[in-house]
């Protein structure tokens, strides 16, 4: 190891890691210290009064209805949205990499449109598009004879049309990794299967599939840890409501933190999401899998970067 | 025949799937130009009667939204281009120079991008008031300096530089630095608009970190602005999708300029093996 080049990769790196230690792991070890303390509005006032409560927000948590029903709702959000979305952004992948398709450039521009778009400025758009009067969507469903549905007004399907804008704004980012994952499978394995006289059916049963295996558990794992960290689409459409059916975890840690400045009891709600999207995903094995070197690896960017 | 069937199966799949796509994006544009109170007309209109820019007129002199266009480029300027250098570095001595430790920082970094940025958030917050940095720039600016994925896609691409150029440099006496600046610069270029393009979008669309830390509302990003706008302005349809295209417009313009480095940046640094 020669002394100047290890002198230069320390030159390099510290900015870097100087950033990331001070304003990233501090703040999340403090966090954890934080989540022990009563640390509310009178405490950032004048930090003589904070304490020490060891558990209390976490038994707290425990016995707060509207944390189970955030729960409640976030899993809702997931569990069904996340499945639907992977399986949209697959099917546009299997169609745009068909051998049929035309101008595939020009759509697949325009299904990662909504990706790269302002997600507070789509669901101001979303908003109108679903008003239950002169909205859009319950005109066009009109044609086809559904009476008019009160979108963002009806408990019961508030959270339905949060999943349909979440699944419009995000599909197209999974189709390009599922491009990229049916672009790399070896056309000799394809040929292989057409000698063997294999149909369109079995080649995608005994080739696609198994060969798109990796990039399907990256894609589920990376959708499931975004879609648990649900915030901007109920805070601009529908502010958690109608009677808390879109309060999500992270609405709730940002109201008890910044609006009512309970931040003891935020920051328990923010290590709970965590350590129930990293129980969920294994997030953590895929990390470390990722570390190890020659393995397939990860481009974590989430589409509208944790908004 | 069969095969004609199919290709008009997936075209015209296709050509659904972007007509859905595109819908609330052409609505949006074609709404903001509709005069005032057309947009919520029954039955709904799908083209204005005639083409207005008063609503953009209004959003940009009464409600001085040019502001806050100004305040988002500004800080989304901003964090490309210092992240850019931070994170440059940082990858470049990742993937090519050899530092005690490097391995097992690097494992470090990869395995914290499984703790959600809402966790590091609150004490963040208290942290940033007690150096006076609430409600300045500074304070969006900071969080958003390094990014563990922009230092991981660089040094995988640096990884793929030639020892040998590198060590030709070295052989004629250049300085590591000089050969960062000179040479590993010049090579990774096209990662470098990749990793600036992600920067730029991500700055320019967050939303709930400048949301908690600008409490003043002259100093409110754009994404932030349009929030505050729905609040008070509910009722001008017309008016709000104005300020909508005003918020996407950027950032869709800068996709489709560069878009192959968008693809490039997930496909090439993304899934790999």
């Amino acid at each position: 190891m020669l002394p100047e080049r290890s002198r230069a990769g320390w030159v390099l790196v510290a900015p870097a890691l100087a950033a990331i230690g001070l304003f990233f792991a501090v703040p999340v070890l403090a966090a954890l210290a934080l989540s022990f303390t009563d640390f509310d509005i009178y405490a950032l006032a004048d930090l003589d009064r904070l304490r020490v409560v060891g558990l209390a927000n976490y038994q707290r948590l425990l016995h707060d209805p509207r944390f189970w029903i955030a729960l409640r709702n976030t899993s809702y959000f997931v569990f069904v949205g996340g499945p639907l979305s992977v399986a949209v952004s697959l099917g546009a992948a299997l169609t745009l990499d068909a051998r049929t398709a035309r101008w595939k450039p020009f759509f697949r521009t325009v299904f990662v449109l909504p990706v790269v778009t302002t997600l507070v400025a789509v669901a101001v758009v979303w908003r109108y598009l679903y008003h239950p009067r002169v909205g859009l969507l319950n005109h066009v469903l009109g044609w086809v004879g559904v009476p008019p549905v009160d979108w963002l007004g009806d408990p019961r399907f508030a959270m339905p049309a949060i999943i349909v804008l979440a699944i419009w704004k995000n599909f197209g980012f999974n189709t390009l990794i599922f491009l990229a994952g049916l672009q790399a499978i070896p056309p000799r394995l394809f040929e292989a299967a057409r000698l063997d006289g294999a149909g369109a059916w079995q080649t995608f049963r005994a080739v696609t599939l198994p060969m798109l295996a990796p990039t399907f558990v990256l894609v589920a794992v990376l959708t499931l840890a975004g879609y648990f960290q649900l915030f901007a689409e109920p805070y601009v459409m529908t502010q958690g409501g109608p009677g808390s059916s879109t309060l999500s975890v992270v609405l709730l840690m940002y109201e008890q933190g910044f609006r009512w400045w309970n931040l003891g009891y935020a920051a328990a709600v923010a290590f709970v999401l965590f350590a129930i999207i990293v129980a969920f995903t294994g997030l953590d094995r895929l990390a470390r899998r990722f570390a190890a070197p020659r393995q397939p690896a990860v481009a974590q960017h989430g589409p509208g970067e944790r908004s | 025949m069969k095969r004609i069937a199919a290709a008009a199966l997936v075209n015209g799949l296709l050509t659904a799937g972007a007509v859905l796509t595109l819908m609330p994006f052409l609505w949006m544009i074609s709404a903001s130009l509709m005069p005032t109170g057309e947009a919520s007309a029954i039955p709904p209109r799908f083209l204005p009667s005639h083409v207005t820019t008063e609503h953009y007129r209004v959003l940009l002199t009464r409600l001085a939204l040019g502001r806050h266009v100004v305040v988002s480029l500004g800080l989304a300027g901003t964090i490309t281009v210092l992240g850019l250098a931070v994170n440059v570095m940082a990858g470049y001595a990742f993937g090519k120079l050899p530092f005690a430790g490097k391995e097992r920082i690097f494992q470090v970094l990869l395995a914290a991008l499984v703790i959600p940025a809402q966790v590091s958030m609150l004490p963040l917050f208290l942290m940033l008031k007690a150096l006076g940095l609430v409600n300045t720039f500074a304070g969006v600016v900071i969080p958003g300096l390094a990014s563990v994925f922009g230092i991981f896609l660089i040094r995988q691409h640096a990884r793929e530089i030639p020892d040998s150029i590198l060590d030709a440099a070295r052989v004629d006496g250049a300085s590591e630095l000089t050969i960062f600046r000179t040479i590993a610069l010049r090579l990774l270029t096209p990662i470098l608009v990749t990793l600036a393009l992600f920067s730029f979008m991500g700055a320019w669309n967050d939303f709930l970190w400048p949301l908690v830390v600008l409490t003043d509302d002259r100093l409110y990003t754009l994404p932030v602005a349009l929030a505050n706008l729905v609040g008070e302005h509910v009722q001008e349809t017309e008016l709000m999708m104005a300020g909508s295209v005003v918020t996407v417009l950027p950032v869709v313009l800068l996709f489709v300029a560069l878009q192959r480095y968008y693809v490039a940046g997930l496909t090439a640094g993304g899934v790999k093996g």
